[in-house]
């Protein structure tokens, strides 16, 4: 009994002290501040005119959109653990169509990013939690019966993430037999791994964070996704981790809506194409992905239906 | 019309779900995996953890009061997340295991669950013992029992009894906790409904009452072999 | 110290004890120095890992998402005393259409992983309930809606149970006389049985709390962003941002953790309290009641109050 309360004492004031040594500066809102610099402008239209009904008016007209991203996949929509920002390339995506539709991004009650994981991503769409799923979704014939889609706005590839230390031993996906192969619940990749390399033994997590974790303690052998995705978990630990780079798939991020929402799918569609050729798109990719290294690649082709 | 239409679902539900038997069968088997194997060695470890809380060393009390305070006071999602994240770290991975066909998540999941019971069996055990009144053991001392004959005769028939309701609730509160590893990439009931809502979500309804039906009938099972048990004890008194 | 298992030690045995405990330490801890080596071994508890800890601004969020986990945990504790209460008024009723439905209705929530009500409920009632949490300021809001949900319908069946044990430890002696002042039977609960149960029922209520809050834990896997969930975005995030050579888990589980046991120990502690000061009160009909006795699986398990140890 007095052991416990001791303990608790010594518990409450280990918090205390947490707290007190914690003042001075802060790295985080340092760069939460640098964050702020580096983050796109984009143009906020004022006033602008919709046709009486459609989705866009009462888009505007509410001064609310919600727009469902990843909180977990570095460069491409990250929530910094920290300062609380949510970044990369899948929100600044979302901070120009806001923008076009006449809401002030850097309002969090005009536009208001919520996470959205693999597996809820339809569920989201067709509760009407979400407005539009941005959250390298790939364009699929099977979620287009489910789901609207505009774009594609990002085109990428299933790749493989491994440790370094395992770079001759698995070089491509022929490779993959008997190796512990992680993804998330619910995604594509996963489930072509299952289909196309059936002595891979796949592990289904929650998150592609939760991979990364499980790769570098050795738990799982290979990460597989999107090479996109892929290069920003590299670059966070370029001493351990790298990408096999020779992409096996091609998937086209969409940014995902309610099916019956044609309208809101038109203008989306113009509004990017329009961004593919005044640059927005490429500086968009330069604050984020292209961080890497990488160079912007060209714009991919619409697909309109 | 709209009678119709919920019939028809019905309908579906059930021809999906019998469709899906296979995989619904795996799910079960899974928490049935789990439960036992988690059951058995939190059995053991609680057996341990409550001789540490009333034996007459002050040490080995301290170190099993810590243990219980430990799991009791933290959330068994913490405890799954640490020993899936923690123990690959400190270069436990169970990599043999994959050789007998065990995941290494499966294993994860084992030790989190187990320890975490642990604490509460060992709880239910030592409340066991204390609710025995100490003049039984004096009584038996002073007519010269030794203390394995105390143990025996007196203190355990005496104890089990009391035991036994709240071990099974245990047990049952375990086999409902197995349900946390399905997050961890363990295949059992509670991840057969995710992963069956996922592909069919017009089936949700279907899949919740199998799935906790289930359950249901998971612990019923442990409920009425512990009644069993108890009868037969009372009968031995 | 007498116990059932052994006698007052005489001077031999005092010296075995002492061996034994002599033994006992060394070998506890060379187990834990193993363990604590074995991390230290990988780096993870050396310095710079703890950096992260000495940032203001994590504490800011990390009080925030701390925050959040309290908010789930009050709301549904604090509704599931209203349907807890109800249902035990159900329970209790000498009506037998409003007696099975609430058994059923007890029973079936407390058979049910918590976890597959939790998952449930963001395909059902997540969304239409999603307001509240928006109202709240939660994230995402339906998410904190199937959770709070989820955690109202469990623990107030199990309160429901603690209700009834409450009500049924009055004396029987109580009831009687009202009855034979000629009071009702709503009279007799509501002036008689409820206020001398609710008194009973307090430390078993809070207890509940630590069990709702253990289990609020449970929203990191549907998504809500709580404590739990801020702890695995602190060590997948923080290599980056401080530049560290590994991701600091174990520190960070170590602090969260911490955080909970604290938190649980406080409520624990005022749990066993409660029951001390009521045990001495005269006023009170019956003993207090531990959860313990209410026959609750997690009830039992988890909320035996730990101020609570018989005496050894």
């Amino acid at each position: 009994m007095k052991l416990k309360r001791l303990l608790a004492v010594a518990a409450i004031g280990a918090l205390a002290l947490g707290g007190s040594a914690a003042c001075g500066k802060s790295k985080l809102d340092e760069k939460a501040k640098d964050d702020a610099k580096n983050a796109g402008a984009y143009t906020i239209v004022k006033n602008p005119k919709f046709a009486a009904g459609s989705t866009m008016e009462k888009l505007y007209k509410a001064k609310h959109i919600k727009i469902g991203v990843k909180f977990d996949q570095p460069g491409i929509g990250y929530k910094n653990p920290t300062s609380g920002k949510i970044e990369g390339f899948d929100v600044e995506v979302g901070k120009y169509v806001a923008g076009q539709l006449g809401l002030d991004y850097n309002n969090q009650k005009q536009v208001e990013f919520v996470e959205t994981v693999s597996k809820n991503r339809e569920t989201f769409l067709e509760n009407g939690t979400v407005d539009l799923v941005i959250a390298s979704y790939s364009i699929t014939p099977e979620r287009k019966q489910l789901v609207g889609f505009a774009g594609p706005y990002y085109e990428t590839g299933q790749d493989l993430l491994i440790r370094k230390a395992d770079k001759d031993k698995i070089k491509s996906p022929q490779d993959l037999a008997g190796k512990k192969v992680c993804s998330v619940t619910g995604s594509t990749p996963l489930a072509n791994i299952e289909k196309n390399y059936p002595k891979a033994k796949p592990v289904a997590l929650a998150q592609y964070s939760d991979c990364v974790t499980q790769l570098q303690n050795s738990t799982v052998d290979v990460l597989t996704t999107d090479g996109a995705i892929l290069l920003g978990y590299a670059a966070s630990d370029p001493e351990h981790l790298m990408v096999v780079g020779k992409p096996f798939s091609t998937e086209k991020y969409g940014i995902g809506m309610a099916k019956d929402r044609n309208d809101l799918r038109g203008f989306v569609n113009d509004k990017l194409d329009a961004a593919f050729k005044d640059g927005h798109w490429k500086k968009a990719y330069d604050l984020t992905l292209g961080k890497s290294g990488s160079d912007a690649p060209n714009p991919p082709t619409l697909d309109r239906y | 019309m709209a009678l119709a239409e919920s019939g028809n679902l019905a309908v579906g539900g059930v021809q999906y779900l019998w469709q899906e038997h296979n995989a619904f069968l795996d799910g079960l088997l899974g928490t049935v995996k789990l439960s036992l194997i988690a059951g058995i060695l939190s059995t053991i470890l609680g057996l341990i953890v409550a001789a540490m809380r009333v034996s007459p060393i002050p040490a080995l009390r301290i170190a099993g009061t810590a243990w219980s305070g430990f799991f009791r006071n933290t959330p068994l999602t913490l405890v799954f997340l640490g020993t899936s994240v923690v123990l690959p770290i400190v270069g436990i991975r169970f990599a043999w295991a994959d050789a007998i066909g065990l995941d290494t998540f499966f294993i994860f999941a084992v030790i989190a669950l187990s320890t975490y019971t642990s604490c509460f069996v060992a709880d239910a055990i030592r409340s066991g013992f204390n609710s025995v009144p100490v003049g039984q053991a004096e009584a038996a001392r002073a007519v010269g029992m030794t203390f394995g004959q105390t143990l025996r005769l007196v203190v355990l028939p005496q104890a089990l009894r009391t035991v036994l309701p709240p071990l099974a609730s245990m047990y049952i509160a375990m086999i409902k906790n197995s349900a946390i590893a399905e997050f961890f990439n363990v295949g059992e009931l509670t991840k057969f409904f995710d992963d069956s809502v996922r592909d069919h979500p017009e089936h949700l309804y279907a899949e919740f009452i199998a799935v906790a039906l289930g359950y249901i009938v998971l612990t019923l099972l442990v409920s009425a072999a512990f009644n069993l048990a108890e009868r037969k004890l009372a009968v031995t008194r | 110290m007498t116990s059932v298992l052994y006698d007052n030690p005489g001077p031999k045995t005092r010296r075995r004890i002492r061996f034994w405990t002599a033994v006992s330490v060394v070998a506890l801890a060379a187990i834990v120095g193993f363990a604590i080596w074995q991390v230290a071994r990988k780096g993870q508890i050396s310095a710079d890992m703890w950096t992260p800890f000495a940032d203001s601004g994590l504490w800011n969020q990390l009080f925030s998402a701390l925050f959040s986990t309290i908010k789930a945990a009050l709301l549904s504790i604090v509704l599931a005393l209203v349907l807890g209460a109800v249902l035990a008024a159900g329970r209790l009723s000498n009506r037998g259409w409003l007696r099975w439905p609430a058994f059923v209705v007890i029973e079936f929530f407390r058979a049910v992983p918590l976890l597959l009500l939790i998952l449930f409920g963001l395909f059902t009632w997540g969304q239409p309930l999603a307001f509240i949490g928006e109202a709240i300021g939660a994230s995402p809001p339906d998410a904190f809606a199937a959770l709070v949900v989820g955690l109202t319908l469990y623990n107030g069946s199990v309160l429901a149970e603690v209700f009834r044990a409450g009500i049924n430890a009055v004396p029987r002696g109580q009831s009687e006389a009202a009855y034979a002042l000629g009071m009702r039977k709503t009279a007799v609960m509501r002036m008689i049985l409820a206020p001398q149960a609710i008194r009973m029922m307090l430390p078993a209520i809070v207890a509940q709390c630590v069990v709702a809050l253990k289990d609020s834990a449970l929203g990191f896997i549907v998504g809500y962003q709580e404590l739990l969930s801020f702890g695995k975005r602190i060590y997948q995030g923080a290599a980056e941002i401080w530049q560290l050579s590994q991701p600091p888990v174990v520190t960070t589980l170590v602090v969260i953790g911490a955080i909970y046991i604290a938190i649980n120990l406080v409520l624990s502690w005022f749990a066993g309290w409660l029951e001390r000061r009521m045990s001495r009160s005269t006023k009170l009909a019956g003993k207090p009641l531990t959860a313990a006795q209410t026959g609750d699986e997690v009830a039992a398990a988890d909320a035996v109050p730990a101020g609570v140890e018989p005496p050894n």
